[in-house]
């Protein structure tokens, strides 16, 4: 049904004069009016990133017949790839919006959070949507801040098109919040509380792709130095269907390396507790928690986690929790599907022995 | 330089927060109340940075209630030079937001003109992580989020900063002055000892108000109710690895 009415739009604005193009005008005002969405994407390899196809499924749940914009950012052939992938990513994308320059290769806020404001500045956006990654959460204030309206952080809910639920003190309450502010209502959502649509695009629909125009960008304050990223073969973390953590009970970085075998065995990601990575067991960026990365997988095994507030904001939502430990007092058996009360390491150790079927 | 650092008053860590029952918000009578833990890592950082001689004073700033000055006394005993509270009694239904924080502070960065405002990353009550965005975003300095490690240069009036990101950890560099936000792994902030307290009891405190900042605080933000997260329900302890394994596939159906 949306899909039509953009479509009589389209061929209603070919009409320069007549009432019909009038007519369509005037649709298209109150359609804004209702919602139109600027999705900020990121993308990698030539790909628009999961944790944004998820924000274009939070866009669609603001209004079913949203009418998304998707912004890229970046430089060189990887971003004209993926804006090709970003046209047919999703029914309601009606056009992919391309800013391509030097500046913005590299993540930094100052000349994101201009691009953002231009954009919105002339595309009057009923919403700005982006996903709570570290680039989302370090840019989206900071534009709202240029915009004068207050964002809401980590939505997993959209209840009404400005009533949004959100988890405060380390989701251990949700608070539902109405936006009541100017446009746009700008939000991060949780994007394990978004499902990326499946739905089958129609091979004719490919969403227009414009080049943003960026005589704007000023002399940058901030520059880029170099990333150094943790190389690994398993998957994504954030996006892994199974998880493996370990916690303190690991005791060693060289103990961390058998659940990391579980891992390769499950197709699982590795994750780890505060305390595992404060001793030196794993790199920061797997942490699990309030802190650290917040996941949703449908299997999610705790060796050696006592389950501390912090830890359980990361986790709670996974859909069956495992914990093994052998303080059947662990906080971390309240949560568990599963629980056994048992030594890890001989655990692992058998866990380790079951032939691989696939 | 002055470094500017920003502290607030939150439901200490260790509580597990209860809901009220008329669904308003979160039970905050008679609970401990401590400074929000990654404040308290932009507060030694500060405080390092001084001691590393980059820095001449550490001027510490919160908006809140009277009690709040509790908080600004916690970072005067750490070390901060003095303290800038702005009194704000905030009525219940409609919190201070982080762009109305955010706009505080840039009044109060305006008036003390720090080098550096230090903030942490997030508060653990309200898990918004803006604020410190937002004032960089409104005094139009660069900003480093997330920082995992600090490097100033009085020279050349640069920060390098280490960021944790998704994926690793990034590094930028930026013109002072500048906003950092302090992520965990930071530093280990320091314990304030008896002489210290007592020493900070005669450091100075300057009160003021929102309408001397002349900033207006409004909110486009209401909250409609407060509730309990769903409760999972009641797990099973299982005798052994081959029953959790029996379970996992043929009762939850996930391996």
């Amino acid at each position: 049904m949306a899909a039509m009415v953009v479509g009589v739009l389209r061929r209603g604005s070919g009409y320069s004069s007549g009432g019909f193009g009038g007519t369509s005008r005037l649709l298209a005002l109150s359609l804004r009016r209702f919602a139109s969405t600027l999705v900020v994407a990121e993308h990698e390899g030539g790909f628009v990133k999961p944790s944004s196809l998820s924000a274009l499924a939070a866009a669609e749940a603001v209004a079913k017949d949203n009418k998304i914009s998707l912004l890229l950012g970046g430089s060189g052939p990887a971003l004209h790839k993926a804006a090709d992938h970003a046209a047919s990513s999703h029914p309601l994308v009606s056009e992919v919006l391309v800013a391509d320059s030097e500046a913005l290769a590299h993540p930094l806020a100052e000349p994101w959070a201009e691009l953002l404001c231009s954009v919105q500045q002339k595309g009057g956006y009923s919403h700005v949507i982006a996903s709570s990654t570290s680039f989302g959460k370090n840019l989206l204030p900071r534009a709202a801040a240029l915009l004068d309206v207050s964002p809401v952080t980590d939505v997993t809910a959209v209840k009404e098109p400005r009533v949004f639920v959100r988890p405060i003190y380390a989701g251990n309450a949700l608070c539902t919040v109405k936006y009541t502010g100017e446009d746009p209502c700008m939000m991060s959502i949780r994007s394990t509380s978004f499902s990326p649509t499946n739905k089958a695009m129609s091979e004719t629909k490919v969403a227009p792709i414009t080049q943003v125009d960026l005589s704007f960008l000023s002399e940058g304050k901030s520059s880029w130095v170099n990333l150094t990223s943790q190389d690994t073969e398993r998957p994504d973390l954030a996006n892994a269907s199974v998880v493996v953590t370990g916690g303190r009970g690991l005791k060693s970085a060289e103990n961390f390396k058998l659940l990391e075998q579980l891992a390769e065995k499950l197709g699982a990601a590795v994750g780890a507790t505060r305390a595992a990575v404060d001793a030196g067991y794993v790199p920061n960026d797997l942490q699990v928690g309030q802190t650290g990365k917040i996941v949703a997988p449908e299997l999610y095994m705790a060796f050696g986690v006592s389950g501390a507030i912090q830890h359980l904001a990361g986790m709670r939502d996974s859909k069956v929790i495992v914990a093994v430990n052998k303080d059947a007092d662990a906080p971390i058996f309240q949560v568990a599907d599963y629980g056994l009360v048992a030594d890890l390491f001989e655990v692992l150790d058998e866990l380790l022995k079951i032939p691989d079927k696939k | 330089m002055k470094i500017l650092v920003a502290v607030k008053r939150v439901v200490d860590y260790a509580v597990k927060v209860r809901v009220k029952p008329d669904r308003t918000g979160v039970e905050t009578a008679n609970v401990k109340m401590s400074m929000n833990p990654f404040c308290e890592i932009a507060v030694e950082e500060a405080l390092r940075l001084r001691e590393a001689g980059a820095a001449a004073e550490v001027v510490a700033a919160t908006i809140g209630p009277a009690q709040s000055a509790d908080t600004l006394r916690t970072a005067l005993a750490m070390g901060a030079d003095r303290a800038v509270h702005v009194l704000h009694d905030p009525d219940p239904a409609r919190p201070l937001l982080p762009l109305a924080v955010a706009k505080i502070l840039r009044a109060v960065a305006l008036q003390e003109k720090p080098g550096l405002v230090i903030l942490g990353k997030q508060a653990i009550d309200d898990d918004c992580n803006q604020t410190g965005q937002m004032l960089a975003g409104l005094l139009q300095w660069p900003q480093g989020t997330f920082a995992s490690k600090v490097l100033l240069d009085k020279e050349k009036q640069k920060a390098t900063v280490e960021r944790e990101v998704d994926g690793g950890i990034e590094t930028i560099c930026l013109k002072l002055p500048a906003v950092i936000t302090t992520d965990l792994r930071l530093n280990q902030p320091r314990y304030a000892t008896l002489p210290n307290i007592m020493k900070a009891k005669s450091k100075v405190i300057k009160k003021v108000t929102p309408e001397d900042l002349n900033v207006d605080i409004r909110s486009d933000m209401e909250v409609i109710e407060v509730t309990e997260p769903p409760k999972r329900k009641a797990g099973v302890i299982l005798s052994s690895v081959d029953e959790l394994l029996d379970k996992l596939k043929n009762e939850a159906r996930v391996l």
